[in-house]
């Protein structure tokens, strides 16, 4: 018999305010914090979790002026969802400059993406032109 | 310690600054680290310290901010240096290439002894 997963989930919308994304950044710290992540952990995924709705503020465009917000954990793992109704994008057309170009004042922008790469166990995203664009961030514990 | 709004404060030494942060950096933590960069930098500096002990957040804004101020530095050929950094900021200014153009110290005095010998 399969074992039922417990499961604990907090949703939230946010209007898109400067600095908001740092109240994100707090529920992500306390829920970090239940899961016994250690310090590190819990930096990453809060820096994970703030580039993915600052990349939702300034890329989505939205109408409506709001970011969509799943926390869930599971299975020592926090899992984040981030959804935005903007004009969505193509995941494979993103190409981050070398830091070479970035020095040279070319273009110094495009990494938000791949920083969450690197900062969590793995990311989802699903993109649609014209209708959003939805992030899913999961970080395990590993201690 | 406070994230909403960045603390800088300023440590001026006969061949180099010390920039400390506290807080949050984002696009305007950036500006502000920037701003006192430039500032001693018309006042000759050259050499900089940046000891982001106590911000355990930064955004690719403000490391976007952090890559123009390295490149000003370069350009009158100076030097600039991270110290106590976050393993996670550490390992973020890594993956984008920082470190190739900027030294990560553990601590200020490892950062101080690298510049004056």
């Amino acid at each position: 018999m399969k074992k039922k997963v417990k499961t604990k989930e907090l949703e939230l919308t946010i209007p898109i305010l400067p600095n908001i994304e740092l109240l994100v950044g707090k529920v992500v710290s306390e829920l970090a914090r239940h899961m016994k992540l250690d310090q590190n952990e819990e930096d990453e995924v809060k820096m994970a979790t703030i580039e993915a709705c600052l990349n939702a503020f300034e890329h989505s465009k939205s109408k409506e002026g709001k970011v969509y917000l799943k926390f869930q954990i599971a299975n020592d793992e926090l899992m984040v969802v981030v959804r935005d109704s903007g004009v969505g994008f193509n995941p494979e057309e993103l190409n981050p400059p070398p830091i070479e170009e970035m020095l040279s004042g070319k273009r110094k922008r495009g990494w938000g993406l791949k920083i969450i790469e690197n900062l969590v166990d793995s990311v989802e995203i699903h993109s649609e032109k014209g209708k959003g664009t939805t992030v899913i961030i999961r970080k395990r514990k590993k201690g | 310690m406070k994230e909403e709004e960045l603390k800088v404060t300023v440590r001026k030494e006969d061949n180099y600054a010390v920039i400390s942060t506290e807080g949050y950096i984002n696009n305007l933590g950036g500006e502000k680290i920037a701003k006192e960069c430039y500032q001693l930098m018309d006042e000759g500096v050259k050499n900089f310290i940046l000891n982001l002990a106590q911000s355990r957040v930064i955004n690719s804004i403000g490391i976007s901010i952090l890559i123009e101020i390295i490149e000003k530095v370069l350009e009158v050929k100076g030097n600039i240096s991270f110290c106590a950094l976050t393993p996670t900021i550490a390992k973020t200014f890594r993956i984008m290439g920082l470190t190739q153009y900027a030294k990560v110290f553990a601590t200020e005095e490892e950062a101080i002894k690298a510049i004056t010998g």
